[in-house]
């Protein structure tokens, strides 16, 4: 049985292959074209294995860009991909926290891997990866560099939840020569009272995995449980527990 | 489509046409917006009662001139509508007559009036104490007088019993089409569940209307049925009232493999089961009777809209729940949380979305009506 994965993201595309017990993944910017960055991940997971195209039994896609790739397999929400792989990774989850580039979200399930109860972000960058990045570009980071830079002992309180007054408030603190590594303890800070208002809106039962590019970020990794008073499960390659989802649904199907 | 759900899609240009010659001929037209407003009494007065526009955000940006951008959708759009004089039937309204169910409508009725009469009922809200229905008889009075004076008619007990009648039984007819929904598979998708129940309310011809109902009743019960709407997830809508224009959220339900078998919205199930009680001597009180016990949000406590779910749960054979809350509707927002929590008590999938009537929040809305699908056994 040989199957992809694919978690076309608003920032990145991510790709799984199951082939017999190996396990292949990719990742690529998506840029501007969904269906060309599915294409892409397919022929690079084809690749790595020494597979071909032909051989493959089933490409299952989520994310944002599932709907323009559809046509190239069957589709599922996001939703249902991270709970399948948590489910799979870490059974006794119940809550999984998912930070992605444009939205983050709070999923419980039960005891089977099923989805019981979602939360999502409203319509606002507040709280994503998205708001991480455009205040890194703000302070000359690249978003990838924050957890680094991050001085927790100095952290000041970033008050505005929306990105763009977000913005203008560390413009404003900068000047008034704030550190740079306390302003952005503040922004992982901000970021976990934001998500974890949203664990708590769905309840916490049993234990709790971060998935998404955002977990990668110690400082937001920290923040959060901080707010939430409990240790965090991450997986190793976080951001692909979409494409993990997809590609184990993919080898149930 | 059936040739009578084509008739239904047709009624608000046959009516428009019916209106124009009755104003010719010297018919008075008084335009509505809400359910709690006692369209019996319109008729009783020998003027036409006709739903107005308020379900597309074409003129919101004309709105948000005058109105605030945070406001609920169907206000800024019931205004908009009206200040751009493109809703024909606002245009041939002689009176409009507007009700306190929430503050934005109630302001909003003040800056209306500068375009035409608006003329406002003080609903109370706790619905419950006795001071309530009190008030409420009283406001009912005081509309029959209104309306007496300023069409220049006497609206006699006897006219009023006929119109009762006659609203009792459109009433009827439509629960009965909706009911059909109960079978497996249901008879009706939701857009066609939609234009039944929300283009009857601009038809100005009760009669015609009422053969329409029964003819559609008996056509969809005699109907084979329909294998394309079999083993679909059967969802179950709830919340802010919804309209051809605002049915974004139920056309997303249904591209992605769902079905709306039944709506407990405003034009749909929530005013169903009420009917005013023609034993009373006073059909004043028979009106305020009726009309008091509308589960809008706005009432405090407000029971009867659980009663009414918890039945539909069960009685529609539901798999899923979406409570649509538009934008700024703080008392449909808040009632959520008692929503959410019967029907997850009954082990069912609930989904609540906030929104507004643009088209912005589309692939957001898919994502989540999708993983609230999935999520159905």
């Amino acid at each position: 049985m040989l199957v992809v994965g694919l978690d076309i993201g608003s920032v990145a595309a991510k790709g799984i292959m199951l082939d017999r017990g190996k396990m292949h993944r990719a990742m690529i910017p998506t840029g501007w074209s969904p269906r060309d960055a599915s294409e892409e991940l397919i022929n690079k997971l084809l690749k790595i294995s020494g597979c071909k195209r032909e051989q493959l039994d089933d490409i299952i896609v989520t994310g944002y860009g599932r709907i323009a790739v559809a046509g190239a397999g069957q589709v599922a929400t996001e939703i249902k991909c991270h709970a399948r792989a948590v489910a799979e990774l870490y059974p006794q989850v119940r809550t999984i926290v998912d930070i992605g580039g444009q939205d983050s979200k709070v999923i419980r399930v039960n005891g089977e891997g099923r989805v019981i109860d979602f939360a999502m972000n409203d319509k606002c960058a507040a709280g994503t990866g998205r708001f991480l990045q455009i205040m890194a570009n703000a302070l000359g980071l690249d978003v990838s560099e924050l957890g680094e830079n991050e001085n927790f002992s100095e952290m000041v309180s970033i008050n505005s939840m929306c990105t763009v007054f977000a913005e203008s408030e560390i413009i404003g603190l900068l000047a008034r020569g704030t550190s740079k590594a306390g302003i952005i303890a503040g922004l992982h800070q901000s970021v976990g009272r934001r998500v974890a208002a949203m664990v708590r809106r769905i309840g916490i039962d049993g234990e709790i995995a971060f998935t998404g590019g955002v977990a990668k970020n110690p400082g937001v990794h920290r923040a959060l449980e901080e707010e939430l008073g409990c240790q965090l499960l991450i997986p190793e390659g976080c951001q692909f527990t979409g494409a993990l989802g997809a590609a184990l649904l993919g080898q149930n199907s | 489509m059936s040739a009578i759900l084509e008739d239904f899609t047709s009624i608000r240009g046959v009516s428009l046409i019916k209106i124009k010659e009755a104003k010719d001929e010297g018919q008075k037209v008084v335009g509505i917006y809400c359910t709690y407003c006692p369209q019996e009494m319109i008729l009783a007065a020998g003027a036409i009662p006709v739903s107005l526009c308020g379900t597309s955000e074409t003129p919101i940006a004309d709105a948000e001139t005058v109105l605030p951008r945070n406001l609920c959708p169907l206000i800024k759009s019931s205004y908009g509508f009206a200040v751009t004089d493109t809703c024909p039937f606002f245009h041939f309204s002689d009176l409009i007559i507007g009700e306190t169910t929430c503050d934005g409508k109630k302001k909003m009725f003040e800056i209306m009036q500068e375009i035409k009469p608006v003329y406002v009922m003080q609903l109370p809200h706790l619905h419950q104490l006795d001071a309530a229905l009190e008030l409420w008889i009283k406001e009912l009075r005081r509309l029959r007088s209104t309306l007496e004076e300023e069409l220049d008619v006497e609206i006699s007990d006897e006219k009023l019993w006929d119109a009762i009648r006659k609203v009792n039984h459109e009433t009827m007819a439509v629960k009965a089409i909706c009911d059909l929904n109960k079978k497996n598979p249901p008879v009706l998708n939701g857009l066609d569940l939609l234009t039944v129940t929300w283009s009857r309310n601009f038809s100005s011809d009760k009669e015609e209307l009422f053969t329409m109902l029964n003819e559609l009743q008996q056509e969809l019960a005699t109907n084979q049925e329909s294998e394309a709407n079999a083993n679909k997830p059967r969802v179950l809508l709830t919340g802010c009232p919804v309209g051809l224009g605002s049915e974004k959220v139920i056309r997303l339900v249904e591209e992605s493999g769902g079905l709306i078998v039944a709506m407990e919205n405003c034009s749909g199930y929530k005013t169903l089961e009420l009917q005013s009680d023609t034993e009373l001597d006073d059909p004043i009180i028979a009106l305020a009777q009726k009309y008091m016990e509308i589960p809008c949000s706005c009432m405090s406590p407000n029971p009867y809209r659980f009663e009414l779910l918890e039945r539909m749960l069960e009685e529609f054979q539901v798999d899923a729940v979406v409570d649509l809350t538009w934008q700024a509707c703080h008392t449909y927002n808040i009632e959520a949380f008692t929503v959410g929590n019967l029907v997850r008590d009954k082990g069912l999938p609930y989904l609540h979305l906030e929104s507004d009537y643009s088209s912005s929040d589309l692939e957001t809305l898919k994502v989540r009506i999708e993983a609230l699908l999935e999520m159905v056994v």
